[in-house]
């Protein structure tokens, strides 16, 4: 169904015939109207069963400790550690996109990167779940934080961990400004479409007033700008301080260099598998493949395909320094990887992160939905076994045999990982219900003017 | 509808209509050719060059600067203090001022100071929330975000006349022009 709208050029980034009122209209409608698919209330409805899993795992990891999940002695990190770094990855895609791709001047991301925005903000909050409950007294989770108090104690600010709290929290924040302020003169166009009341004084209070003059638009895109050029060492130093949490360490498969660039390589390539599971069915359901086009499809998946080389190239650099190094340990770490008792896992995940994607070589596949998803979903099971190995593998065989163990998942640890999965699909759905999914107002710069005419060109004519 | 009111006049402006960037440009330049001060441009997407017409500075930079640097001090400040003034612990024999540990936390409260105020300073500095804005008074104003632009002439504009300056935007193009009411 979706590729009938396609006669024209295939790398239009935007359908033929669009118009700002057609923009306008097609966006907003999807919000304020009440038709919905009948898929958006399938997955709602699943999802927000596994999200109501989500609060009875905390509910029992409150109650009886975190003893109900899989962690022992050696492998004092588990899915807990994995699920985080796992998240907060896959966020960082959104950042890549909104602020990345915009510093870049790449005008595909425009139709993308509000949904990319909101997968961030809703992984981030599954991200950051799991080191607070991990600590296993969450109520005193403001230990982590600088907070004058009478016990005259304070964050060790030389540790990796510390950095963590700072940087995630800062992501956070920083994720949601950027979200919320692309959305301000969307919300705009909600309130100024509404026909109903009570979207007229959400969708009007959501927008502080905003009414698109010209000296609002100038300070709001320098802010914009800013905040993006912000956000890209943000998001890159935020991958490097939780590779640091590893890589700090003494443990071999987690002592190495190469952590920083290839943990941030890693958290785009997941990243981007997860807007494509997200925007491909999206398309389909709200008929937006005139503004998510086969060309955002064939880019994506060339990113996808660039990062999964530096990722691949990080194994290959760490398998390379394992005989490098001399070390016994190291080498030992490697061996251990590729033929103990976690084998299937490291061979799984070179066939799912280095493997399955080679197929987006092919021109056509690219273009291919269901390419795409088989791809896409590799890489998120991939980038899932990736951390799997780094945590689990190396904790469970250091140093000495006599301290060698074996780690296994807990039931509540699965049934808290597919909490979490519930939680971002119900919160993701509930955005693409209320929240234009698409920025309208930047859209509109994309929107064919007549020869001379092009939004950005003008600028320069008119400044002296 | 009457809200309170700075000035005698019992009109906000003129507002003027356009469905093409050009003539909305065109219409800039001729109200600052005639020396018109008071005066606002609305688009429904940013147009590059348009502030400069209506001439105004945009201070956002600098105060993102100043939260930059702010957040700087700040977060060396926390660490330094905590570390070697007010709790010194001996953590394997490193100087109580490791100032290269501290660069992460430092610069993570750069970053967030500086958001903070790129985004709070835009809402700021552009009198953000506001509840109410005389130009909505005028009911097709609603079009501006959708593909309109428009221009406005404010009364308390000095060189502001009921009649000369109506007359002046009709001769822009504009596809009308509205009184706005207070």
């Amino acid at each position: 169904m979706s590729q009938s709208t396609h006669h024209g050029d295939p790398d239009a980034l935007i359908g033929p015939g669009h118009t700002m009122a057609t923009l306008t209209d097609k966006i907003s409608g999807i919000v304020l109207t009440q038709k919905h698919p009948l898929q958006w209330f399938a997955i709602t409805g699943i999802a927000a069963i596994f999200a109501s899993l989500l609060g009875l795992t905390v509910l029992n990891l409150f109650f009886t400790g975190i003893g109900v999940w899989g962690p022992n002695n050696p492998v004092g990190w588990g899915f807990d550690i994995i699920n985080f770094v796992w998240w907060i990855g896959i966020g960082h895609a959104g950042t890549l996109i909104s602020a990345i791709l915009l510093l870049l001047k790449q005008e595909w991301r425009t139709s993308i990167n509000r949904s990319a925005e909101a997968m961030t903000v809703f992984a981030v909050m599954c991200a950051g779940m799991y080191p607070l409950l991990h600590t296993g007294r969450p109520w005193l989770a403001y230990w982590l934080l600088p907070i004058p108090n009478t016990m005259g104690m304070w964050p060790q600010f030389r540790s990796p961990l510390i950095w963590d709290v700072f940087a995630v929290s800062t992501y956070a924040t920083v994720s949601m400004l950027f979200w919320y302020v692309g959305l301000i003169p969307d919300f705009a166009v909600l309130r100024d479409k509404a026909t109903k009341k009570v979207q007229k004084v959400v969708y009007g209070m959501l927008a502080l007033g905003w009414r698109n003059a010209a000296r609002h638009w100038d300070r709001y895109e320098t802010a914009y700008l800013l905040l993006a050029g912000m956000s890209t060492p943000l998001v890159l130093s935020v991958h490097t301080v939780v590779s640091f949490d590893f890589a700090a360490g003494i443990i071999p498969g987690w002592h190495t260099t190469v952590f920083p660039p290839y943990f941030v390589a890693g958290a785009i390539f997941a990243g981007f598998a997860m807007v494509l599971t997200l925007s491909i069915p999206l398309r389909i359901w709200y008929g937006v493949d005139d503004l998510i086009t086969d060309k955002h499809l064939d880019n994506m998946a060339k990113v996808l395909l660039a990062t999964g080389w530096i990722v691949t190239y990080g194994y290959a650099v760490e398998a390379f320094m394992c005989f490098y190094s001399g070390s016994t340990y190291e080498e030992f770490m490697l061996l251990n990887r590729l033929k103990g008792p976690y084998w299937f896992q490291y061979w799984s995940l070179l066939l799912t992160n280095c493997l399955l994607p080679q197929i987006m070589w092919i021109p056509k596949l690219r273009r291919n939905i269901w390419a795409l998803y088989f791809v896409a979903m590799s890489v998120n099971i991939g980038m899932w076994l990736e951390r799997y190995i780094i945590i689990v593998v190396s904790l469970h065989r250091d140093f000495l045999p006599s301290s060698w163990g074996m780690y296994a998942g807990s039931r509540w640890d699965w049934a808290m990982f597919l909490g979490t999965l519930g939680f971002f699909t119900t919160a993701f759905m509930l955005f693409v219900r209320f929240l234009p999914m698409i920025s309208i107002a930047e859209m509109k710069a994309l929107v064919p003017h007549k020869p001379g005419l092009t939004t950005g060109g003008r600028g320069a004519a008119a400044h002296h | 509808m009457s809200h309170t009111q700075h000035d005698a006049s019992p009109i906000y402006g003129y507002l003027a209509e356009f469905d093409d960037k050009d003539a909305l440009f065109a219409c800039a330049q001729a109200a600052r050719a005639r020396g018109f001060t008071e005066i606002e441009a609305y688009t429904p997407t940013p147009l590059h060059g348009l502030p400069e017409i209506l001439g105004y500075k945009n201070y956002v930079p600098h105060l993102v600067f100043l939260g930059g640097v702010a957040g700087v001090l700040t977060g060396f400040g926390l660490c330094y203090w905590v570390s070697v003034l007010e709790y010194p612990l001996n953590i394997g024999g490193k100087p109580f001022n490791s100032w290269q540990a501290f660069v992460v936390p430092t610069f993570e409260t750069m970053i967030l100071f500086a958001s903070l105020t790129a985004v709070f300073g835009m809402i700021i500095l552009n009198g953000l929330p506001q509840p109410y804005h005389p130009v909505f008074n005028v009911e097709k104003f609603a079009r501006c975000s959708d593909d309109r632009f428009f221009f406005v002439v404010l009364s308390r504009d000095p060189k502001f006349d009921a009649h000369d300056t109506r007359r002046f935007l009709a001769d822009q193009k504009a596809l009308s022009v509205d009184e706005v009411p207070h």
